[in-house]
């Protein structure tokens, strides 16, 4: 059946004729929502390049997008960009898992066992609130220059969000799901298994999501503290030669990397929480 | 504060009695401010009944049938449940309310019993898929417990004990979420699949009618602290047709008798729930005035 047919059988009947301007609306919504999505930033865009070129913005401080355009353009020709985006990146990937990894388990563990959590609560809690910023000096003073402070500082973006997550998450399972473990006989890693990992599993990807968000913030200030490369050193060099769209450039990227991530994340979490789709 | 006495597994006594209780008594805290769940409980479940406990709110129903299911400590007293075999479990549990796994399908959840005992695959799927067949549950397999209704929940919850196999099958108030419809459609299925293998059951709920539709015989206990009160055998035949059992005459005089049972029970449950506070007040402000 095409689609003339089935306009032209609207048209005929009178039921379906009240029903049609229903169904358009509906098809309307998702095609407008998506109009707006697409088209509230370029139209933002075209308003921003029209009062640059009229002067009523300083292009000093706010160059037009066409031009940041051009200027990311010849960076990524040139190979410049991808190397920044590479730097930093496998920064990020590593700090990531050394942050989530111990995040992890310990988190399980203190959500799992009482003693632990009072003994090693008050040392995660109580440094919590420092401003991973501020540790910046003192991992470049224990790690140096190199490439390990910055993992670290990504790492320690992670290790928080994602300790402080999946421990709550742990200790919020109903405790019928641990009755019924042992009831049905499951031995200590199998629990873990079959009930403290899955059970805090929303909780931890959450963790992760708000972890990863916080290492992207981290890579950008640590590279802009002693590094030759990534997106951070990028944006500082930028200032320095007082190269604004540079500086425009690397701003957009982090965005676009930042939320990619995201989406990356959530695609993550649909995959290890089939139980929890269409939500 | 020590262990006490715990479950035994045990091939002395009568070769019919499935499970026995010497003596069991439960205390929460100690000294003068401690309750007393259960005092001096002793009776024997013979192989194959389907024992079913009422009682009061707060009478130490459930409390007695974790005590069996090896989740919580006894703190005098003896159990000692024969075991047929020893690779199979010794009990399980359906739980009240919701306990099934919201992060596993069905087919997982059924199966965990079997797979935490690292049962050989082809035979769990074998055990599994009938077990899911019986409760209707076949085509919902590989669906997640949010996908399903609460009667169908609880059909989970059973095929799973089922499927597990143990000695003894114990259930706390298992369709007590459920509205009348489900539990009475629930009820029936339960008596159709435990008919074919006449596991021991120790079966708890507060509501006389379904002591007396499921039940070979009934035990009443007192309010707080329980004590077995009465024991009343069901004399109806089985297999037993849900509807037709509360047709008859005879139905509704043994769910009046037990009532007169526990109608005393229930008040003296329901003093206890409403005064202590209110006496333990008026203590402390005599007691505040004489000083």
């Amino acid at each position: 059946m095409s689609a003339t047919d089935a306009v032209a059988k609207d048209d005929l009947s009178p039921d379906r004729q009240a029903a049609a301007p229903k169904r358009r609306r509906g098809l309307g919504r998702g095609g407008r929502d998506l109009a707006l999505t697409v088209l509230s930033p370029i139209a933002l865009l075209l308003v921003w390049e029209a009062l640059v070129r009229g002067g009523i913005l300083d292009a000093r401080f706010f160059p037009e997008p066409s031009s940041i355009i051009g200027q990311m353009w010849m960076m990524m020709d040139s190979g410049e960009l991808w190397t920044h985006i590479g730097a930093s990146m496998q920064r990020l990937f590593l700090g990531f898992w050394l942050g989530l990894v111990p995040g992890l388990a310990l988190g399980i563990v203190m959500g799992l066992s009482r003693p632990l959590r009072a003994a090693l609560g008050p040392l995660v809690s109580g440094t919590y609130p420092i401003p991973k910023s501020a540790l910046l000096p003192l991992i470049l003073l224990i790690f140096g220059l190199g490439e390990m402070s910055k993992i670290v500082m990504v790492a320690i973006g992670v290790f928080y969000p994602v300790v402080l997550n999946t421990m709550a998450g742990v200790m919020q399972i109903q405790p019928i799901y641990y009755d019924v473990a042992k009831n049905f006989g499951a031995r200590r890693w199998r629990v873990f298994r079959t009930v403290a990992l899955p059970g805090a599993m929303p909780s931890i990807m959450t963790g992760v999501e708000l972890g990863t968000g916080l290492g992207l913030i981290l890579i950008a200030i640590a590279e802009m503290v002693g590094a030759k490369d990534g997106l951070g050193f990028m944006i500082w060099n930028a200032w320095e030669l007082y190269s604004v769209e540079t500086m425009y450039v690397g701003l957009l990227v982090i965005a676009v990397i930042g939320y990619g991530l995201s989406v990356l994340i959530s695609g993550i979490s649909r995959l290890v929480m089939p139980w929890r789709a269409d939500r | 504060m020590s262990a006490g006495p715990q479950v035994v597994h045990t091939e002395t006594g009568a070769a019919d009695v499935k499970v026995a209780l010497r003596g069991v008594t439960k205390r929460f805290g100690s000294g003068g401010r401690g309750i007393t769940a259960l005092e001096e409980l002793t009776l024997d479940i013979p192989r194959g009944e389907f024992f079913m406990i009422v009682g009061p709110s707060g009478c130490g129903k459930t409390t007695l049938l974790r005590i069996l299911a090896n989740l919580e400590q006894l703190t005098a007293g003896e159990i000692h449940i024969r075991r047929a075999a020893e690779d199979r479990p010794q009990n399980s549990m359906v739980f009240q309310g919701d306990s099934i796994f919201p992060w596993m399908t069905v087919w997982a959840n059924t199966s965990y019993g079997l797979r935490m005992r690292g049962v050989p695959a082809s035979e769990t799927r074998e055990i599994v898929g009938h077990y899911l067949e019986k409760t209707g549950l076949t085509a919902f397999r590989d669906s997640y417990p949010h996908e399903l209704s609460g009667g169908m929940r609880q059909r989970v919850s059973i095929a799973r004990a089922f499927a597990n196999d143990p000695d003894v099958l114990l259930m706390d108030e298992p369709f007590s979420a459920l509205d009348e419809q489900n539990r009475t459609l629930l009820q029936g299925e339960l008596l159709r699949i435990w008919d074919e293998t006449r596991k021991t059951v120790v079966f708890i709920t507060h509501s006389v009618d379904e002591a007396v539709t499921l039940g070979d015989r009934i035990m009443v206990m007192t309010a707080r602290p329980g004590r077995a009160k009465v024991f009343v055998d069901v004399p109806f035949e089985r297999p037993r047709d849900v509807l037709e059992l509360r047709h008859r005459p005879e139905y509704g005089e043994m769910v009046y008798d037990i009532w007169q049972h526990l109608r005393d029970e229930v008040d003296r449950s329901q003093q206890a729930q409403s005064t202590p506070p209110a006496r333990g007040l008026m203590q402390r402000l005599t007691r505040r005035g004489g000083r």
